[in-house]
């Protein structure tokens, strides 16, 4: 097995990136315009990759599936990003961040990159404020922070709760400032359907123009990659309709070797499922469990009662009601990690405790917090004898000052008042920890190629941090690939422009066109949406939030065979040559039944609990993970040979040289 | 429950158009109006004919990708959200349902239901930015206190999600609200104040280009629009306009 | 329209402030008028004061009558520019969800008051110029009562003046507070919708009772 070379920078922890920067090649500006670069993907990495590209003086094509950048699926995080200012003086640090980071992580990421990640993330907020991103701010006017699950102090800063939305409309302006400067490129709805490489490198891509179908040739000196996750994989997740892995495994196919499938994050609150017709879940802020108490009914024949609605939550007494959480985790109760509070969840309602129809839902309750808030605002107000309504009216109140638009909205989507009855809530796919394996300088094994944000192998380990995807995602485009593709991109200077009639590209192009001529002619007699369906029913029983070796080894048959099935039987409907939906999808399901089948593989080949990976057959006695720092303590890339079955795995190893290796505990 | 679709069809940009009646069956109350467009697609696929084409990503309301004209209005009957969290128990069993692309010349239509949004892109680029540099060389973020109200009034206004259902509902196809969200967040920030004289004459200018029609204060833009952005922004945009020409 | 009027912000300006100048005018319209009702010298000689005075008749009078007219043409200008913004119209368009009918249907409140207005200059504004500067009469400061009463005895246009009033009324009740958002003061909205209402419903109803009460006592 080869040896990846993750071209770490020597010295102490605190210096590298320093030390390395000084160090590196840079292009003189005059050079720059002369240097073509792509970016694939216009969400926060992505767009603030392009916008600061372009800024350096670097002619950039930048490309999204939406139409218009603004619309990437960063937009929908909501919470809040990581900084460590310490602007609240409760002892933050970057070794703090970093140190949090790692550990939340699970021990299965890269420290030199997170070290990073943490000592640029005080300059992100610097550079939003900057930018005029509407941050929250106290009554002095300075920045306010709350504070995430998982860490012990304050440091996600935020904007309501469109944090998200408030920084990729951040990075769309400065795209738009470079626009409107010709020195940004955009391709709003085009898709990149694959990167060519000439002598190796990455040189170019095809994609294909969504409106008129028309499959375009771009050429550059070098290629970013920035199209996200691939939690659609499950065919129901908290992504967009839209979001897809093609890119990520199109470049995969190519060379760029793809680390970790199998981290996946859970997500615990999201709003459940209600038919077969659904097409997406959507996620309500972990803040929730602040307040909230999760819980399921103790008796069997309760929870029947109530899936077949002949009973009502608020009719069963305190006593037959399961808080498994508090009750398994005594410690953190309602406050565990995304991944153990996911695992909980499913565990109770694989006992058949669900409660909603389909089984798959537990109750997160605010009445106990209602009442408290209630009592103490009666206190505060002078009230003596308040009666229940006045306690539950104050306390709903401070409940709706809180929470008040996931209440509205959980309400707009379920029907159900969430302050006189408890809400339901599942856990749904969320966050791809796992994605293209890429060294320091963030580029991929394809010399030429990057690969930043939520869709390389990143900085999470195997369990993500809630504020941390904002942050990573910024600090890659603003001020990491920035200063690393100019030290690759430095011998390219005399290179000049790169021709789009070489042969690499008729190539490419011809495997482009004959796959989506492949689609239109099939004329079988099942839809793309069946496909991706069955897939994710495989996926989220066999790979989902516990997994064993016979349900993955079941999972990657079961795969193949849909796989099989898929390219006999599809059906796309219209033509090639003009705005085609299921066309699209096609090609992106196509890629998921691939991907699907390495990330099943993955999860076996790891024999080892950790963050979002749980493996049933490695268990502490009282069924917590257990981690197995002696053999998997590397990150899994695999290289593309022909079948995702045949996929060659290389190992990284991990080195702990600032970090003890600790066992997470919550109990 | 069972409904009747009135759908408008349109090939692409140079095809006339035209509606087209269809039924769906059991159809859920808890479908979001997407699912239930979903499930007539899927039908039509199913027939082998073309299904009908949609903008939609995110399904959650913040994306702005989705559109749609429903029974007359922007994102349909309710309030404060956007198709894709418009439910089907906002419907009646038998029910006729009308669905339309957002119309106005600056939004032409590409196919069905999905419209050319670029003429946002381009006010956008006319000048809703700050020109600063993304280096993180600029001074620390809490350098310049900001008012709480100014920093919500500024939120408040920023969370516009660029759909275009103000231009949708008003009867003159104006973008006043639109501009005025942006413009709005930027002056009410010290940051933007260095470059919002030259950013609104610009933004209103690209906006007046693009073939948008004037705003008559019907209001009807703050009622559709999901994130109930207010139309003091719009006088607020009126003002600095003012401010910077004369 | 080139120059500052070719932004649709400015122009939207120019229809506010011609409309503040003409809600001011029509207060003091009405303040004239209103004293009809109790004191035919009081009217006779306030009629006579404006009906002569130099700076009423020679620079204010032309101003008004500018405003009028712009107010009328950049109106129509507007609405048709407007109109053609959306050339595709909708199957079904349900304006009445998000906007009230007033808003909606300027131009034909404005089309009801234009019509008035041609009326009104045939009724007393022609007469007025023909018997000051065409023939050049004697002026006889009591004869403005009279001419009033005589007009208001016929019931057909006084049933024509209820009716443009009432599309006053409704044209104001929108056009008062629109004119304040268009030159960007919102800071006193609630106060500024209060004060039209108030004025969109006072105003016109002084003139209806004004034009009943002579057609009733003459």
């Amino acid at each position: 097995m080869t040896t990846l070379n993750s071209r770490i920078p020597e010295g102490p922890i605190k210096d590298k990136w320093t030390l390395y920067k000084d160090k590196i090649n840079l292009v003189n500006p005059a050079n720059k315009r002369n240097i073509d670069i792509i970016v694939i993907g216009t969400g926060l990495a992505g767009g603030s990759a392009a916008a600061t590209l372009a800024e350096l003086g670097y002619s950039v094509k930048a490309f999204a599936y939406q139409d218009s950048p603004r619309r990437a699926h960063s937009i929908a995080a909501q919470g809040g990003i990581n900084a460590s200012k310490n602007y609240m003086g409760d002892g933050d640090s970057n070794y703090r961040l970093f140190y949090d980071t790692v550990k939340g992580g699970d021990y299965r990421s890269r420290e030199a990159n997170v070290y990073r990640l943490a000592e640029v993330s005080g300059n992100i907020i610097d550079q939003c404020v900057a930018q005029g991103v509407p941050f929250a701010r106290d009554y002095g006017g300075l920045l306010d922070n709350r504070s995430f699950g998982g860490v012990l102090v304050s440091r996600t800063f935020y904007a309501k709760g469109q944090t998200g939305q408030q920084l990729l409309l951040g990075a769309y302006s400065a795209m738009n400032r470079q626009i409107a400067r010709g020195k940004i490129e955009m391709f709003n709805r085009h898709e990149m359907l694959d990167v060519v490489k000439i002598d190796g490198k990455a040189r170019g891509i095809i994609a294909r123009n969504l409106i008129t179908g028309e499959i375009e040739r771009h050429s550059a000196h070098a290629v970013v990659v920035a199209t996200g996750g691939y939690g659609n994989v499950y065919f129901l997740s908290t992504n967009a309709m839209g979001s897809n892995a093609t890119a990520a495994w199109k470049i995969h196919k190519k060379g760029a070797f793809f680390a970790n499938p199998c981290f996946t994050q859970i997500h615990p609150t999201c709003i459940p499922r209600s038919g077969d017709y659904q097409s997406k879940l959507t996620l309500m802020s972990e803040s929730l469990r602040n307040d909230g108490r999760i819980w399921v009914p103790a008796k069997l024949e309760d929870a029947k009662a109530i899936q077949q609605k002949k009973l009502k939550p608020i009719q069963i007494a305190e006593e037959n009601r399961d808080y498994f959480l508090e009750r398994r985790y005594p410690a953190f109760g309602n406050l565990v990690p995304r991944d153990v509070a996911s695992r909980a969840a499913k565990e109770r309602c694989d006992a058949g405790f669900g409660v909603n129809a389909t089984g798959e839902a537990v109750y997160l309750d605010f009445a106990t917090a209602i009442k408290r808030y209630g009592t103490e605002q009666a206190k505060i107000h002078g009230i003596n004898n308040a009666s229940i309504e006045k306690i539950t009216q104050l306390g709903e109140a401070v409940i709706e000052e809180k929470y008040g638009n996931l209440f509205q909205m959980y309400e707009k989507i379920i029907d159900e008042n969430p302050y006189k009855t408890p809400m339901m809530i599942y856990p749904a796919t969320h966050y791809t920890m796992g994605g293209v394996w890429v060294d320091y300088n963030l580029m991929t094994t394809v010399p030429g190629l990057y690969c930043i944000g939520e869709a390389n192998f990143s900085d999470h380990g195997a369990n993500r941090l809630g504020a941390s995807a904002l942050m990573q995602g910024l600090a890659d485009g603003y001020f990491v690939l920035p200063y690393t593709i100019g030290d690759y991109l430095a011998d390219d200077i005399r290179t000049g422009k790169i021709k789009t009639d070489l042969p690499e590209f008729d190539e490419a192009e011809k495997s482009v066109k004959s796959q989506l001529e492949f689609f239109i002619n099939n004329k079988g007699t099942h839809t793309v949406d069946y496909y991706h369906k069955r897939l994710g029913q495989v996926m989220w029983d066999k790979v989902g939030m516990a997994r064993n070796e016979k349900g993955l080894k079941e999972a990657i048959t079961e795969i193949q065979e849909i796989r099989e099935d898929f390219w006999k039987n599809v059906k796309v409907p219209g033509s090639l040559n003009e705005f085609n939906q299921e066309l699209e999808k096609a090609g992106r399901v196509a890629d998921f039944l691939e991907l699907g089948e390495l990330f099943a593989k993955d999860a076996l080949e790891r024999e080892e609990s950790c963050g979002g990976h749980f493996r049933e057959e490695h268990i502490t006695d009282d069924g917590e993970a257990k981690r197995d720092d002696a053999n998997f303590a590397y990150v899994a890339a695999w290289e593309y040979t022909g079948k995702p079955s045949e996929a060659i795995l290389h190992k990284e190893e991990l080195e702990f040289k600032d970090i003890e290796l600790k066992t997470r505990s919550y109990k | 429950m069972n409904l009747t679709l009135k759908i408008w069809r349109q090939k692409g940009p140079q095809d006339k158009g035209r509606m087209v009646e269809y039924k769906v069956t059991d159809i859920s109350e808890h479908m979001s109006f997407l699912e239930m467009m979903d499930v007539l697609n899927e039908s039509l696929v199913a027939k082998d004919e073309e299904p009908i084409a949609f903008d939609h990503d995110c399904r959650e309301g913040i994306c702005g990708m989705c559109s749609l004209q429903i029974n007359g209005e922007a994102h349909g009957p309710d309030r404060g959200i956007t198709t894709c969290q418009l439910h089907m128990r906002m419907f009646k069993d038998g029910d006729t349902i009308f669905i339309e692309p957002f119309r106005a010349n600056a939004f032409p239509v590409i196919k069905d239901l999905v419209v050319d949004r670029m003429a946002f892109e381009r006010i956008q680029q006319a000048g809703g930015y700050i020109s600063v540099n993304t280096s993180g060389n600029t001074q620390d973020a809490n350098s310049i206190p900001i008012s709480k109200q100014n920093a919500d009034l500024s939120m408040d206004a920023a969370s516009c999600i660029g759909c275009g259902a103000c231009v949708a509902s008003c009867k003159n196809s104006s973008a006043m609200l639109f501009v005025a969200a942006k413009v709005s967040q930027f002056a009410l920030l010290p940051q933007g104040k260095v470059e919002a004289k030259d950013r609104v004459k610009n933004m209103v200018m690209q906006m007046d280009l693009e073939g948008f029609g004037n705003c008559t204060n019907t209001g009807a833009c703050e009622i559709e629009c999901p994130k109930g952005i207010s139309i003091e922004n719009i006088a607020r945009l009126n003002r600095e306009y003012l401010a910077a020409t004369i | 329209m080139s120059g500052f009027l070719s932004s649709s912000i400015a122009r939207k300006v120019a229809m506010a402030l011609s409309a503040l100048f003409l809600i001011i005018f029509l207060l003091i319209h009405l303040t004239v008028n209103i004293t009809s009702l109790f004191s035919e010298n009081v009217f006779n000689e306030l009629s006579h004061f404006m009906g002569t005075n130099f700076l009423v008749q020679f620079l204010m009078q032309p101003i008004l009558i500018f405003g009028v007219v712009f107010h009328f043409v950049m109106g129509f200008v507007l609405e048709l520019k407007n109109r053609g913004s959306r050339s595709v119209k909708y199957f079904k368009y349900n304006g009445a969800a998000n906007a009230s009918w007033m808003s909606r249907n300027m131009a034909v409140s404005g089309g009801v008051i234009l019509a008035f207005i041609v009326l009104h200059f045939i009724d007393f504004w022609f007469p007025e110029m023909n018997h000051k500067y065409i023939e050049f009469l004697p002026e006889d400061p009591t004869r403005y009562f009279a001419e009033l009463q005589h007009k208001f005895a016929d019931p057909l246009r006084v049933g024509a003046y209820v009716i443009a009033f009432v599309l006053l009324a409704l044209h104001l009740l929108h056009g008062f507070q629109s004119a304040f958002q268009s030159v960007g003061l919102n800071k006193y909205t609630k106060c500024v919708k209060t004060l039209g209402k108030i004025y969109a419903i006072a105003i016109p109803s002084g003139f209806i009772i004004i034009a009943l009460f002579h057609y009733f006592n003459h």
